[in-house]
């Protein structure tokens, strides 16, 4: 089943513009607060009515701004699991889960497969975290939707539940046979969780690509920022064909690979770069020496945060990041603690960004 | 001591908390689905909070009355409301209306709305959601609404006399023996119904109190 959404809403100055598809399989969306992930969702719930544009699932048209579609939310099958759950105070888990059902049968048999017929007679105030999720997700399963939503269900979670609930939702869309979207800003959970993976960026989905893709070559800078990646500067092409990078004031030499007029920046993970035991780097492309600003401990690693050494901007995009192992730390230590080192950027690691999409 | 005043009063009290608990439910409901004109509709449910009971006493006199299509109306089926205690009921619930309508109001637009949100994308229809959810949830607030509209008509004083009158045995509430009783210099008579009056007050602001603090306890337990 397909689930098409092409939509555009206006609250103030926000400006939602959702175009996406999902052909079945586990969509997540990713985005920083604020950017309308919640508020896409919302829309193809039917709880937000958007301005323009047009829904389906399927053959069905759950919305269309032309055709004069409004389909009201009890019609249009779609699941939807709340941040908060929002199961009803004033029923027992089992009127939460059969209160909606057709098929109270089936209800019942989901009762029993999420382990809460111990709890049935309980009301939502007396249940954990975790039964609070699966009461919430047996309620939605009971009114047999066609697509689920999920909206930032872990957030409430602590971090050993949050584990073990996301088991238990992959199993249930791994099961499922219609699309789901999962709605969160947490990168890890979306790569955990989703086949294929949608940014969002101010109330655009900038791009949906393979979750593998996505974290090897994210394509904006936006989706760069949303993978984790923590260096990204601006790029200036120079007289020479090498590059400049504004931000962080090195010249990069990209000889061998292919550099379109839309790439705006590069982007480069903390882990890459590695450490030059000489100064004497002369000739040297790619190599430039560093000034120390900062050493954080992490639990299993070290964050070195520095700036090229005679680039005095105080702005912070000009501070670049480095992540060490603790293991290979012990080694360079006292190189680096003594405020001027040296560090070697491996261009084919190199991500080439676009500021935005320009499709 | 003539306790008539104390039936009367009960009578006409309940029977328009009655009205008042439907119609305020039904206005609170009506008004939250409005898309335009909200504030309008809401002030004019709410207006006889603010006029002097002695305006709303007037316009129902006319509407009643004899001059009135509506009130020749109500003749013709055999319905009297001036000089009576029916009249009464009608004048209290009218000035009563505001209270239940706005307390019951609030407390469902207290309710949280993704329940609401849930119980559509659910399948409900929007009045099995108002019954089994948003009501529900709302019910403290409802119950204290509807008490507080009970007393507001057991106090009720201008309208009914303009409307009902002052017919001892007949129409005389309380709150109209006691401003009969100081006319008449019965000064005693007058203090014995306000000493009544206070503690049904007090006896229901506290039943009140309780009733809120329940619901209260119920949702942090």
């Amino acid at each position: 089943m397909k689930l098409t959404v092409d939509i555009e809403k206006r609250i103030g100055d926000f400006h939602l513009r959702s175009s996406f598809s999902t052909e079945g399989g586990r969509l997540a969306l990713l985005g920083a607060s604020g950017c309308g992930k919640t508020m896409t969702l919302k829309c193809i719930a039917g709880i937000e009515r958007p301005d323009r544009g047009r829904i389906t699932l399927g053959d069905r048209v759950l919305f269309d701004s032309e055709q004069r579609v409004n389909l009201p939310a009890r019609k249009r099958q779609v699941g939807y699991l709340f941040q908060n759950y929002a199961l009803f105070p004033n029923m027992t888990v089992r009127g939460n889960i059969t209160c909606a059902a057709e098929d109270r049968a089936y209800a019942e048999q989901l009762m029993e497969r999420f382990c809460l017929t111990e709890v049935a007679g309980q009301y939502p105030a007396e249940l954990s975290g975790g039964q609070s999720q699966r009461t919430a997700l047996a309620r939605m399963l009971a009114s047999k939707p066609e697509v689920i939503l999920l909206d930032e269900p872990f957030s409430a979670l602590d971090n050993y539940m949050r584990t073990r609930m996301e088991h238990e939702i992959l199993d249930i869309l791994e099961e499922f046979s219609g699309p789901s979207v999962l709605v969160t800003h947490d990168r890890n959970e979306a790569y955990r969780l989703a086949d294929r993976i949608g940014v969002m960026d101010a109330g655009t989905v900038v791009e949906v690509q393979d979750r593998q893709d996505f974290f090897d070559a994210p394509q904006t800078v936006a989706a760069a920022r949303l993978t984790g990646c923590k260096n990204i500067s601006a790029i200036r092409r120079q007289a020479d064909g090498s590059y400049f990078a504004t931000d962080w004031g090195i010249s990069l030499s990209l000889e061998e690979k292919e550099v379109s007029e839309e790439i705006t920046h590069v982007g480069y993970r903390a882990h890459y770069f590695t450490f030059e035991e000489t100064a004497d780097f002369r000739g040297e492309v790619n190599v430039f020496s560093c000034r120390l600003r900062r050493v954080i401990e992490d639990t299993f690693s070290v964050v070195v945060c520095f700036t090229q050494e005679k680039n005095a901007s105080e702005s912070t995009d000009a501070l670049l990041t480095w992540i060490v192992g603790k293991d290979a730390w012990d080694a360079v230590r006292g190189q680096v603690e003594a405020g001027s080192f040296t560090l070697r950027l491996h261009p084919d690691r190199l991500m080439l960004l676009k500021e935005k999409n320009s499709k | 001591m003539e306790l008539s005043p104390l039936w009367i009063s009960l009578k006409i009290a309940l029977a328009s908390t009655l009205f008042t608990f439907l119609f305020g439910l039904l206005a609170a409901w009506g008004v939250t689905y409005l898309r335009r004109g909200k504030h309008l509709v809401d002030g004019l449910l709410s207006i006889p909070l603010v006029l002097p009971p002695t305006v709303v006493g007037f316009l129902l006199l006319i509407a009643f009355g004899q001059h009135s299509a509506f009130g020749r109306f109500l003749n013709t089926v055999g319905i009297r409301l001036i000089f009576t205690w029916q009249g009464a009921v009608v004048a209290a619930a009218v000035i009563s209306f505001p209270v239940m309508y706005r307390g019951a109001r609030g407390a469902m637009e207290q309710v949280d709305e993704n329940l609401i949100f849930a119980a559509r994308t659910l399948g409900m229809r929007e009045f099995t959601i108002l019954r089994r959810v948003v009501l529900p949830a709302a019910r403290p607030g409802i119950a204290a609404a509807t008490v507080l509209s009970f007393a507001r008509a057991l106090g009720e004083f201008g309208a009914t006399l303009m409307v009902a009158g002052n017919l001892p045995g007949k129409t005389q509430t309380m709150s109209i023996a006691v401003y009969t009783a100081m006319q008449g210099g019965d000064r005693a008579l007058a203090f014995r119904w306000v000493l009544i009056i206070v503690c049904f007050s007090l006896t229901i602001l506290v039943l009140m109190n309780v009733l809120t603090d329940r619901g209260y306890r119920r949702k942090s337990r």
